[in-house]
């Protein structure tokens, strides 16, 4: 473990796919690529402790189960590949110490701030993955997991999302980044991994 | 007055509305005479049994029988309980919940009655233990089954959002509410439409059967309001039990839900 490590995954494994053993550094972006079905999801959601598995995680040095499933999740926080929403707008996804925040960030993604008081059905899927973003990075979290967040973005979309995340990985978050698109994981990631049938190669 | 007594050709002639309804079937091609015909027989043949284990209990009228028929009870009103929800936790998780909500909810409301309002000699009268258990029992099963079918069902389609929720550091509490709220919501719909269509709607069983036993309608509506009391709490307890004791058994202690515990019928 190097001094910049934040996250060191030792044996991780699930019945489904691992063992993982990798560090990711403060303000590094790790990519990974592989086929559908490969086990990304899996792994990122092992990471985020949505599913039971066997392995140690560490988060700067404290290992994982000396804080509790939420304190953990609200740090490392898992940005699922189609977002799911609980209330009818977006606003109401967000806490009121979020606002600020949260209106900061809209601009950035070419959003405009009426978009939060609409029936979250009637946005476009595009508005609905960008949103999603802004509700992840409004926890504030030291790691992102994201899995394909662009997905259903245009280029210019897709362009600011990744000027985001850059200037996120600046200021010393730690990415992984799940994508099907190369040229993406090459652009954001300092590292790319490939998964393939559960585990991960350089 | 006494009650008229019934003798077995006066039963013989209305068994024919039974045969009404098989008729119907066969004529409207509805395919359901096997089931009306078994379910007439199985009836008569249970109610009947039922008769001989009351005689039998009211003549010995000894404690140990009566707990012996109140768990005999119990445990097939948890079985119930278990079985009708559309899906089941693994490891006979629902008939655990089930003994440990009907169980508690009976016994606290038919206990309730026993030592402050009935108050028969010696508390533990059959005439009145295993009428009112049997009452309460019924009315807790419905509404501990409804509960979990509606939590069960509800969890599984709100998945997603559900791990959105804990994905963003939402505790398993807060995730789960709405989910809760509904299923307790939905176990206490029964209990609110029998109290508010009460005298109106409907004549109670309890008050019909005692007014038919030659009770007057004064003292047959205090019993029946007394029940209504008592299936009130009963329900209310045991849905709430159920609800947050399947709450706890579709996740775990690092808060995270656990579909995988939950099997389809």
């Amino acid at each position: 473990m190097t001094p910049t490590t934040l996250l060191s995954i030792r044996q991780l494994q699930s019945p489904h796919a691992g063992p993982f053993t990798l560090d990711i550094g403060r303000g590094e972006c790790v990519a990974i690529l592989g086929p559908s079905g490969s086990g990304k999801s899996v792994f990122l959601r092992l990471l985020a402790d949505l599913d039971p598995g066997s392995g140690e995680v560490y988060l700067a040095g404290e290992p994982r189960e000396s804080c509790s499933g939420p304190a953990w999740r609200s740090k490392v926080v898992y940005h699922a590949a189609e977002p799911a929403w609980w209330e009818l707008t977006a606003a109401a996804h967000f806490s009121a110490e979020q606002g600020a925040c949260v209106q900061g960030l809209l601009p950035l993604l070419n959003l405009s701030p009426a978009l939060l008081d609409s029936d979250i059905t009637r946005l476009s899927t595009g508005e609905r993955q960008r949103l999603a973003l802004i509700r992840s990075l409004a926890c504030q979290p030291q790691v992102l997991l994201l899995d394909e967040p662009t997905s259903a973005l245009d280029p210019a979309s897709t362009l600011a999302v990744e000027q985001l995340l850059r200037s996120r990985l600046e200021a010393g978050l730690a990415i992984v980044l799940v994508t099907h698109s190369e040229a993406l994981a090459g652009r954001l990631g300092q590292r790319c991994l490939h998964m393939d049938k559960g585990c991960l190669t350089p | 007055m006494s009650p008229i007594r019934l003798e077995p050709l006066d039963l013989f002639l209305a068994s024919a509305l039974v045969l009404l309804d098989a008729g119907l079937s066969v004529a409207l091609g509805l395919r359901i005479h096997r089931q009306v015909l078994w379910a007439a027989v199985r009836m008569v043949v249970q109610l009947v049994l039922v008769g001989y284990v009351l005689r039998f209990a009211f003549a010995l009228g000894s404690a140990p029988v009566v707990l012996g028929i109140v768990v005999l009870m119990l445990l097939a009103a948890a079985r119930e309980v278990a079985v009708r929800p559309a899906h089941r936790l693994r490891g006979a998780g629902n008939f655990r919940i089930g003994i440990m909500v009907v169980g508690m909810s009976t016994m606290a409301t038919v206990l309730l009655a026993l030592f402050t309002a009935i108050r028969p000699l010696p508390w533990y009268d059959p005439h009145y233990v295993i009428p009112l258990t049997g009452i309460i029992l019924g009315n807790v099963l419905n509404a501990a089954s409804l509960g979990l079918d509606t939590f069960f069902a509800g969890v599984l389609s709100g998945r997603a959002a559900i791990e959105a929720r804990l994905a963003l550091g939402s505790n398993v509490r807060k995730a789960l509410a709405p989910h809760i709220r509904d299923a307790i919501r939905k176990g206490l719909i029964p209990i609110i439409n029998q109290m508010s269509a009460a005298g109106i709607i409907t004549l109670p069983g309890i008050m019909t059967g005692q007014i038919l036993a030659g009770m007057g309608p004064m003292e047959a509506v205090k019993y029946q309001i007394l029940l209504m009391f008592l299936l009130a709490g009963g329900s209310g307890l045991a849905v709430a039990a159920a609800v947050f004791l399947a709450a706890r058994a579709v996740t775990d202690e690092r808060q995270r839900l656990r579909i995988d515990r939950l099997t389809k019928r």
